[in-house]
């Protein structure tokens, strides 16, 4: 079984899953200088405008962002606890836990539906959408903006992460995965890490902060 | 078979190793095999022909930019097609061709042979960063006949977001571009970290390989921010939703430091690799092994970091306060230095050596004189005070191309001859060759250097028309861009005409002791049945077989 998987150009089957764990730090490593852009420009508009931006996080609700932290967070353990159990061979314990991970993925996104429902209600919305007369205070826009654009981004990588999650948790149940092949499951599981990481410090720059 | 030995003094089999298995160009067929091929070298391949299209419509677009610059008033086409073919000539050249240009072609083809292995380490995405390629080409053509762009190929805010051509759309493609750079670099960092044969020691490696991993690791963090960038151009142009419009209180002036951060570190994403080809070369041509190995290996990576944080000399006028100009030159500076290293190590190499003149090695001396050129001029425009009075003249203009076209396209060039027979195993008209490359030498320095001087002399850059006063210098460089193009084509043809009636070559024609030269020429598609044991460096030439198999023995 093992001895089918090795591609031709490795030697050893650990050189082939170091080589695929590899290629997902740095993956990982590009995925955060993509996030870094837009960090970087929070950093510098709210030095620019630091009541602009307060004024603009005042919309956003703490326990609505607080509740998604700790979904997130616990959608973490769930994955790890699934990398876990594949390791030792649990496939279908292992697909469970993925699977609940990918809900907890969900329930996410409806929290954070909800609160941009919200904000539309409340007019809070990024630029572009305003005419001359009803446009907030410019860096009031610019936080708006941000706000908008790094957790659209961030909730594309929920949706990627949750489609890669699904699919995992798929082949465990059909035992693909097992001792002898899990480094697919330990990357994706590094990806959701990821997600998870990014919001950790969205959470404070939006819902902490004002 | 034995097990394969890597030793220029062994020869088991004088055809190189793999001879007795069908070559990859002949080992399966049919297009299908083509176009799902999993073989670095037949992807290789598919890259040269996508990058040589896109160096050809590049010089068109180059050729209308010059020959309307011929006359002081218009000439032949209109002040909107003007803005439209440099920004067009800058998005083709740089991200079609300079990007992916060395990397993708001779990358994809000599670092897994030169590392002993038999692909990269992901061959599927591989290809697929070939169809990612060929998306965003696809994207950036629709994009030039739906409107084009008349930005410039910097996008600058905020005539980007209000430029009534199909700036979205450019933006799309330049991101799909850049996650094709991605995939690819990914795969040569994982491949030069996992698949180096055994014995092969990091500084046993080719210096190519070297290049190579310095400019992926630049590629892998600096692409997302351009990319990030891009897309907010792209949102704001269609949409509106925008970061850098003064009406929201956004500071146009943040857009270029995102879109620097990116595209300073890009200037060495199309320099390495030619460092890379020319440490072959150099080494090569002349049988010796580099003055000094660890300062060419190690000054990559320094340009590599160091590049990092020298954006702001792009900005020296936009406002950037005089501390900071002063930091980013300085720091400027330091790419000079590791620039320099570089130089005098391929200088001293020559030292000893026994030195043949065949067409790579003619093209490391034009490669030498222009990127020294370019490379001086460059350590003057990061002088803040004498910046202010070259920025955005044709000064600039020079510098660049004496560097990107001088320094990249040369060792292009190079490569397309120098690796010529190991790909297609065919040997190319050395008297060509070596017209051509003087063809392309006095062409380009007729169409830069008087840039020098009009820009010195006051003439803007990206303007249409110009006082009288600058035309004769003007003609001169429209004349020198035409002779470019000729040599191009000459040189172009002069490969093409090999491909079938070249010479047959042997695996080792150039009696390199890298160690792509080892594999049969062209190698058989799996370059080494079995994985090769490397005794030596790749420049060992006094090295003799019996030494080499002592070491090995003592290990």
């Amino acid at each position: 079984m093992s001895a089918q998987r090795l591609v031709e150009q490795f030697e050893t089957l650990e050189k082939q899953d170091h080589a695929a764990r590899l290629a997902m730090w740095m993956f990982l490593g590009s995925e955060t200088l993509l996030f870094g852009a837009l960090f970087a420009s929070y950093g510098y508009y709210r030095g620019m405008y630091p009541s602009g931006f307060v004024q603009a996080l005042h919309h956003n609700s703490v326990a609505l962002g607080t509740t998604n932290t700790v979904v997130l967070i616990t959608s973490s353990f769930t994955v790890a606890l699934g990398v876990h159990f594949i390791r030792e061979n649990k496939a279908r314990l292992a697909a469970g836990l993925l699977a609940l991970s990918t809900a907890f993925g969900a329930v996410f996104l409806v929290v954070k539906g909800f609160e941009y429902a919200h904000h539309i209600h409340e007019n809070a919305l990024p630029a572009g959408m305003y005419s001359f007369v009803d446009q907030p205070p410019a860096g009031v826009v610019l936080g708006y903006t941000l706000y908008w654009f790094m957790t659209a981004l961030h909730g594309l990588h929920v949706i990627a992460g949750m489609i890669m999650l699904a699919v995992v948790a798929v082949l465990c149940w059909k035992g693909r995965y097992g001792t002898h092949r899990y480094v697919a499951v330990e990357n994706v599981g590094l990806y959701w890490h990821l997600v998870d990481v990014v919001w950790i410090f969205l959470w404070p720059l939006f819902y902490l902060t004002d | 078979m034995s097990q394969a030995t890597i030793d220029a003094d062994a020869k088991p089999e004088s055809l190189g190793v793999g001879a007795d298995h069908p070559d990859y160009l002949r080992a399966d067929s049919g297009l299908r095999s083509w176009l799902l091929t999993k073989d670095h070298k037949r992807i290789a391949l598919m890259f040269y022909v996508g990058v040589i299209l896109f160096l050809g419509l590049g010089g068109v677009f180059a050729l209308v930019l010059r020959t309307e610059l011929l006359t002081p008033e218009q000439t032949f086409i209109d002040a909107n097609t003007y803005n439209q073919m440099f920004t067009l000539h800058g998005i083709t050249m740089v991200w079609l061709f300079m990007i992916p240009a060395i990397p993708t072609v001779f990358g994809n083809f000599v670092l897994p042979i030169m590392l002993g292995a038999k692909d990269l380490a992901f061959p599927r995405i591989n290809l697929a960063s070939f169809y990612v390629y060929v998306l965003s080409a696809i994207i950036l053509l629709g994009a030039m006949l739906a409107g084009g762009a008349d930005t410039g190929w910097t996008f600058y805010v905020p005539y980007s977001t209000t430029s009534p051509t199909a700036v979205t759309w450019m933006g799309i493609g330049i991101f799909v571009n850049g996650i094709s750079s991605i995939m690819t670099s990914v795969n040569f960092i994982v491949t030069t970290h996992t698949m180096r044969a055994k014995g092969m020691s990091w500084h046993r490696m080719p210096l190519f390989v070297w290049a190579s991993y310095a400019t992926s690791i630049i590629i892998l963090f600096a692409t997302p921010v351009l990319g990030m960038s891009l897309v907010l151009i792209a949102l704001d142009h269609a949409l509106g939703l925008t970061l850098f419009n003064p009406r929201y209180g956004g500071d146009p002036v943040l857009f270029q430091h995102l879109f620097w951060f990116y595209s300073h570190p890009a200037v060495y994403i199309m320099i390495l690799p030619a460092f890379g080809v020319i440490s072959e070369v150099v080494c090569s041509f002349s049988h010796n092994k580099p003055a000094s190995y660890r300062a060419i290996a190690y000054s990559s990576l320094g340009i590599a970091f160091i590049g990092f944080f020298t954006w702001g000399h792009h900005m020296f006028v936009a406002g950037l306060s005089e501390f900071d100009a002063g930091v980013f030159g300085a720091l400027s500076m330091f790419v000079g230095i590791f620039s320099a290293i570089k130089v005098f190590t391929w200088v001293a190499t020559l030292r000893g050596g026994s030195i043949s003149f065949a067409t790579p090695m003619l093209y490391f001396l034009w490669f030498l004189f222009l990127f020294v050129f370019g490379g001086m001029t460059g350590v003057a425009v990061a002088t803040q005070s004498l910046d202010v009075h070259w920025h955005d003249t044709y000064f600039v203009v020079a510098h660049f191309h004496f560097i990107m076209v001088g320094g990249t396209l040369t060792s292009f060039l190079a490569g397309a001859h120098y690796w010529f027979p190991k790909m297609f195993g065919r040997l190319y008209d050395e008297r060509v060759g070596l017209l051509t490359s003087v063809a392309v030498f006095i062409g380009f320095v007729f169409t830069f250097l008087p840039q020098f001087l009009l820009g010195n002399g006051g003439m803007p850059r990206r303007y249409f028309t110009y006082p009288e006063r600058y035309q004769w210098l003007n003609v001169l460089s429209t004349g020198g861009a035409w002779l470019l193009g000729a040599g191009l084509i000459l040189a172009l043809g002069n490969l093409l005409v090999a491909l079938k009636w070249g010479k047959r070559a042997g695996p080792n024609p150039w009696g390199s002791r890298s160690f792509e030269w080892i594999t049969a020429s062209p190698p058989s598609k799996h370059n080494f049945e079995e994985t090769p044991e490397i005794e030596r460096s790749a420049y060992e030439y006094t090295l003799s077989e019996e030494v080499a198999r002592e070491r090995a023995k003592a290990r």
